[in-house]
């Protein structure tokens, strides 16, 4: 086997986090009050997901990183002009709803689809990478079912490190209960890694790196396949905001002691 | 008719977690108000001492597995497990306790059985002889009641979706199941768990209290410098007088990871919000974080909050806390803490 790995990025693209969602009824299911006009970003867990990748194949000679992305072409072309700067990779668009309200099972079809079709793309070099919950769905079941489509039977969800020994075997660490880590050792790819946080923070932006990638991302979106998603067998009963917001009382020319004394009673009670 | 599979594993102790129990408690309200009967299946060293502690919950069957390959968790093993465990049950809803163990499985597994599944699943309800549950969308923002076609339907409970089941112990008999599989296909081998690299434990899912620091705490204070120290001494010794858990801000966290010197205690597993943890506590208190909402939906499931801020127009100002204290934090912690130290010393 030739060195290097194939690392395969399946990251959506949901509202950037500061904007108000409310839930609508439309034609096709739920979604979004004006869906397309929320500025997006990529689905944060899965953009670790993908600079871990980056940083990965820089440190491994003849890597490649493919980005795999569900969304509507127009959304994500101006997703990209932001993260086609931050690492290097191809693109490998399918354009279909990006909407929380789709089925998993769905989406990783679409994606394994698109994944079957990258040409020289080796299972024996093949690291699956992706944020372990979207931050729409929030299921975290996609790439665990694409990982079973693709027969990957070694699976880790809110991966934080993945380290390559001098044996070419992986030491990976996974988020469990109380602040801890499980930490385990797989032989080699074929393997599915959910990212959580990892370690890298988010790299700056490069234009050279975003020129080279535009290059090809273009062509790609152009020409992207469409994908029909939608929910089947799910019945939604309703899909509401949270009731009400509190009451805030807001205590201002307080003492420091008055505070303290308030707040240990608060806690003790 | 339902068949319903309720999928525990037997803790380090040889006990059930309050989780699993919870579960339990679960797969009972299915069974009664679905009329459908259950079987419980217990992966553990001694899947029948396990299985005697919840004897009187009224499972038509229990189901263990022994054997050692199935103790730890691991994605090829326990997607075999649940595989069996169904097969052998023909369970229709598979039910298990959202833990990183299970959750890590059971949407893999319930496609491998022509099914689908549901992790984060808040409530249960049975109406007019259907199950729907509920869940939340766009990272706790809007929450959707929803039912399925599809089966089996694995389900994974999110703690704190039911009381944990009570009731009499009693002796039942388990099937031991002897589940087949190919050591070749073992390809990962777990090594165990690993805590943060620092000495203190400082998240506590038990803790009363969720106690979360912000980026305030490194930043340039009314004397115009920074106290990183004083904030790290105040933070702990608050997390030693009061058993809180602690989250922080992403800022905070963010500041940590890219290795200035700030709070060495706090790393991205304390992160609360939209990349962060969504806690379940009872109590939180955010204390120098200024509220805004990528931060606050990790409060989802905190019940009662209050803020210590500067600003009072911070963001928990707008009805994202019970109470703000317009305070500096570095004085209301000092103080909170002289009366934590008062109390320990009269008790
Ligand atoms: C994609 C994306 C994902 C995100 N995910 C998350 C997430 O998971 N979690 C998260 O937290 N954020 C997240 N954010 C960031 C979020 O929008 C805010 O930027 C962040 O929460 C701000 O952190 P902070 O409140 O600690 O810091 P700041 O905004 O810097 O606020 C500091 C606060 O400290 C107060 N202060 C300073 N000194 C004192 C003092 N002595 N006493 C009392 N108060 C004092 C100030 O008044 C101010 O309100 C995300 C953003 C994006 C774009």
């Amino acid at each position: 086997m030739s060195e290097g790995y194939h690392i395969v990025v399946c990251a959506g693209i949901v509202p950037d986090p500061l904007q108000t969602l409310q839930p609508v009824q439309t034609p096709t299911g739920w979604g979004l009050k004006n869906e397309m006009m929320l500025p997006a970003v990529l689905d944060p867990w899965a953009a670790h997901a993908l600079y871990e990748a980056a940083h990965l194949a820089k440190k491994t000679p003849g890597s490649k990183v493919y980005l795999v992305s569900l969304a509507p072409k127009a959304k994500l072309q101006q997703v990209m002009m932001t993260v086609a700067q931050k690492a290097a990779f191809e693109l490998v668009p399918v354009d279909g709803p990006a909407s929380g309200f789709t089925e998993a099972f769905e989406v990783a079809s679409a994606l394994y689809e698109a994944i079957m079709g990258i040409a020289g793309l080796d299972r024996n070099k093949l690291l699956l990478f992706g944020g372990w919950e979207s931050a729409s769905r929030g299921a975290g079941s996609t790439l665990q079912i694409l990982g079973e489509m693709l027969q990957i039977h070694d699976q880790f969800q809110g991966v934080d490190e993945c380290t390559v020994n001098p044996d070419g075997s992986l030491q990976i660490l996974e988020r469990v209960e109380g602040g801890n880590h499980q930490v385990s050792v797989c032989k080699g790819p074929p393997v599915v890694l959910g990212w959580a946080t990892g370690n890298l923070p988010e790299p700056p932006n490069n234009p050279q790196i975003g020129m080279s990638n535009m290059r090809t991302i273009m062509p790609a979106l152009q020409k992207a396949k469409t994908a029909k998603i939608g929910a089947d067998g799910v019945f939604f009963g309703s899909v509401e905001l949270p009731k009400q917001l509190r009451q805030t009382r807001v205590v201002k020319d307080a003492q420091v002691d008055e505070i303290a004394r308030e707040i240990l009673e608060w806690i003790r009670k | 008719m339902e068949t319903i599979l309720v999928v525990l594993n037997v803790d380090e102790n040889g006990n059930l977690s309050k989780h699993a129990l919870e579960t339990v408690s679960a797969g009972v309200k299915l069974s009664k108000g679905l009329s459908s009967p259950f079987t419980v299946g217990i992966v553990g060293p001694k899947p029948e001492l396990a299985a005697e502690l919840i004897g009187g919950c009224g499972a038509t069957h229990f189901l263990g597995v022994s054997a050692e390959a199935f103790q730890i968790p691991r994605y090829v093993t326990d997607s075999v497990l649940i595989e069996n465990l169904a097969n052998k049950s023909q369970a229709t809803l598979i039910l298990a306790p959202g833990s990183s163990r299970w959750n890590r499985v059971l949407p893999g597994v319930a496609h491998r059985l022509g099914g689908r599944a549901d992790l984060h699943v808040g409530e249960l309800k049975v109406a007019e002889g259907k199950l729907s549950i509920t869940k939340w969308y766009y990272r706790q923002r809007m929450e959707a009641v929803l039912q399925r076609a599809h089966r089996p339907w694995c389900l994974g409970l999110d703690s704190g979706a039911d009381a944990p089941w009570q009731g009499e112990r009693g002796q039942v008999s388990v099937e031991i199941l002897d589940i087949p599989i190919n050591p070749a296909e073992i390809r990962t081998q777990v090594q165990g768990a690993k805590s943060p690299s620092t000495s203190e434990q400082t998240i506590r899912p038990d803790a009363e209290l969720l106690f979360v620091a912000g980026a305030g705490w490194t930043k340039k204070q009314a004397d115009g410098q920074a106290h990183p120290d004083r904030a790290a001494e105040l933070i702990l010794r608050f997390l030693q007088l009061s058993g809180a858990s602690l989250g922080g801000s992403k800022s905070l966290v963010d500041l940590s990871s890219e290795g200035q010197s700030v709070l060495p205690f706090m790393t991205h597993l304390n992160q609360v919000g939209q990349t962060g943890a969504t806690p379940r506590h009872p109590k939180g208190l955010a204390t120098c974080c200024h509220g805004e909402e990528p931060h606050v939906v990790g409060w989802r499931f905190i019940n009662e909050r209050r803020a210590v801020n500067l600003d009072p127009n911070c963001g928990w100002a707008h009805g994202k806390a019970d109470v703000l204290y317009v305070a500096d934090a570095f004085q209301v912690m000092e103080r909170l803490n002289a009366l934590l130290e008062q109390e320990k010393q009269s008790k």
